[in-house]
């Protein structure tokens, strides 16, 4: 479980994040969603520790990650798996140098072993074949995915996903979210994913907190959500005609 | 705001010279970033020190021209100026060039595409993992590069001289010879490892701390070329005032 308290974060004059609190449980996708410059990546990244919030805490079961210095820190994050934007993958390593590097740092296991655990994760997002190819010799979903395999490669207990769908195709990012939906319940973990994608939205949201301004201006259920009278979040959500019409039809 | 960036320079460093998570990771990664920089820097080092050495044979010989002066003392002006400024300076400033941009650029844009990020939510340490590497590869390998520019512009000298008929092989091999002070070469080390730091750690800096895309990757190459060949004229400067 892992749980914000009161997330302030600010650059310079300009206050993007003003008081988050949330808990995001085990073994549910839990969906961080909000207009671009809302403060959803910002938000995190704070939880992450790439960012130091201004103000307010962040727990990893019970543990307070934001009161640990880097050494402190280390053993929870060999439990986080993290899935980018733009995948971060290693450009000058292949794609099995990728998925074991993290394996090569912080376990014993022998080289047979590191290649089974990395052919096992590729076999889990169904990336056959591609173990000696470099990154830049990947399509934008094949890139995902390793992010992804990579992320699982130490059996994560938290994952995080920043904007999964960002740049995939329709089918593509469909196949992405049952994924990350599959492993957060393989693996029981703490998954939470920022988009604005509504198809994940729809999909894969258990839990979504919708930020506004850098505020939380709603949480619920993706089945809570069409029933929503706050203005701003039906603004975001249902913008576009289709998902008007989507919401007419379930209502 | 000097202060300010010195001060993030320090902080950076004390970061990575933490002890490394696995010391088999961090062997194989300052092996390649010897060969890196050692055997990829090799050719061009060669190629500007020989034709440095000839050139300062002929300059010499220009301004030594005189029956009153020995033929041999241009084997000797070369000699000293060679060890104790052209070699490892001139040899700094094309490595900063060459080797410095290289990091800035490889760091950066590391940077730009979150791989250091990752590297971070993995638990390493992103500082010292990308850079102990390169500082260590930098003040192993800028010695062995100054010693063999320094070789190759006595060689060079002395082909200088016999193709322009500036100087007899004889003469010149006697004057590089006389009067040779080992201190010297301990001179040229001192300043050789310290350019080797700068050459890598200015650099890494600059990559580490970058904020942006393709564009400011960059200028901050560029920055870190600039800053760094200025470090190493004033380093120069000091080395020569303290041990000389």
């Amino acid at each position: 479980m892992i749980e914000i308290q009161n997330i302030h974060k600010s650059f310079g004059t300009n206050e993007v994040l003003k008081g988050i609190d949330a808990i995001f449980d085990p073994g549910k996708v839990s969906l961080i969603i909000g207009g671009s410059g809302s403060g959803k990546s910002t938000l995190l990244k704070c939880i992450v520790g790439l960012h130091a919030p201004n103000q307010g805490k962040v727990f990893f079961d019970k543990q307070e990650f934001t009161a640990m210095d880097f050494e402190e820190k280390v053993p929870i994050r060999k439990e986080i798996g993290m899935l980018f934007q733009n995948s971060a993958l290693f450009d000058s390593m292949t794609v099995e140098q990728n998925i074991i590097f993290a394996l090569d740092m912080f376990s014993e296991m022998s080289k047979s072993e590191k290649r089974d655990r990395a052919n096992f994760c590729l076999e889990r997002v169904n990336l056959h074949n591609t173990n000696k190819l470099y990154p830049a010799e990947l399509s934008g979903g094949m890139k995902k995915r390793v992010g992804i395999a990579r992320a699982i490669s130490m059996s994560p207990k938290y994952l995080f996903c920043d904007e999964p769908n960002s740049g995939l195709d329709p089918a593509t990012s469909i196949l992405i979210d049952e994924l990350i939906l599959e492993l957060t319940q393989e693996y029981d973990c703490t998954t939470i994913v920022v988009t604005h994608d509504m198809n994940s939205v729809m999909g894969i949201g258990e839990y979504i907190m919708f930020l506004h301004k850098g505020q939380k201006f709603w949480e619920g259920s993706n089945t809570d959500m069409l029933s929503s009278e706050v203005m701003e979040l039906n603004d975001f959500v249902f913008a576009s005609p289709l998902m008007k019409a989507a919401r007419d039809t379930m209502k | 705001m000097i202060f300010y960036y010195f001060g993030e320079y320090l902080l950076l460093l004390k970061k990575v010279f933490k002890r490394p998570e696995k010391w088999r990771i961090y062997w194989r990664e300052t092996m390649h970033e010897m060969s890196d920089i050692g055997i990829g820097s090799l050719g061009l080092i060669i190629i500007i020190s020989t034709f440095i050495g000839a050139v300062m044979t002929m300059q010499i010989a220009f301004q030594l021209d005189s029956d009153f002066i020995p033929n041999s003392i241009i084997g000797q002006i070369n000699r000293d100026s060679n060890i104790l400024e052209l070699g490892p300076t001139i040899s700094a400033l094309v490595l900063m060039g060459k080797v410095g941009s290289s990091i800035s650029s490889q760091i950066g844009s590391m940077r730009v595409t979150e791989q250091i990020d990752a590297l971070e939510i993995m638990g390493i340490n992103a500082a010292g993992y990308l850079i102990l590497p390169k500082i260590i590869a930098g003040i192993v390998m800028v010695p062995v590069l100054v010693i063999i520019a320094i070789c190759c512009a006595l060689i060079g000298g002395m082909l200088g001289g016999i193709l322009t008929g500036a100087v007899s092989q004889t003469d010149y091999i006697l004057g590089i010879q006389a009067g040779f002070n080992g201190f010297t070469i301990a001179v040229a080390m001192v300043k050789a490892f310290v350019y080797g730091f700068i050459i890598t750690s200015i650099p890494a800096y600059k990559g580490f701390y970058v904020r942006g895309g393709a564009l400011e990757v960059g200028q901050a190459g560029t920055r870190a070329v600039v800053i760094g060949c200025i470090t190493i004229l004033a380093s120069d400067y000091l080395i020569t005032a303290l041990m000389l």
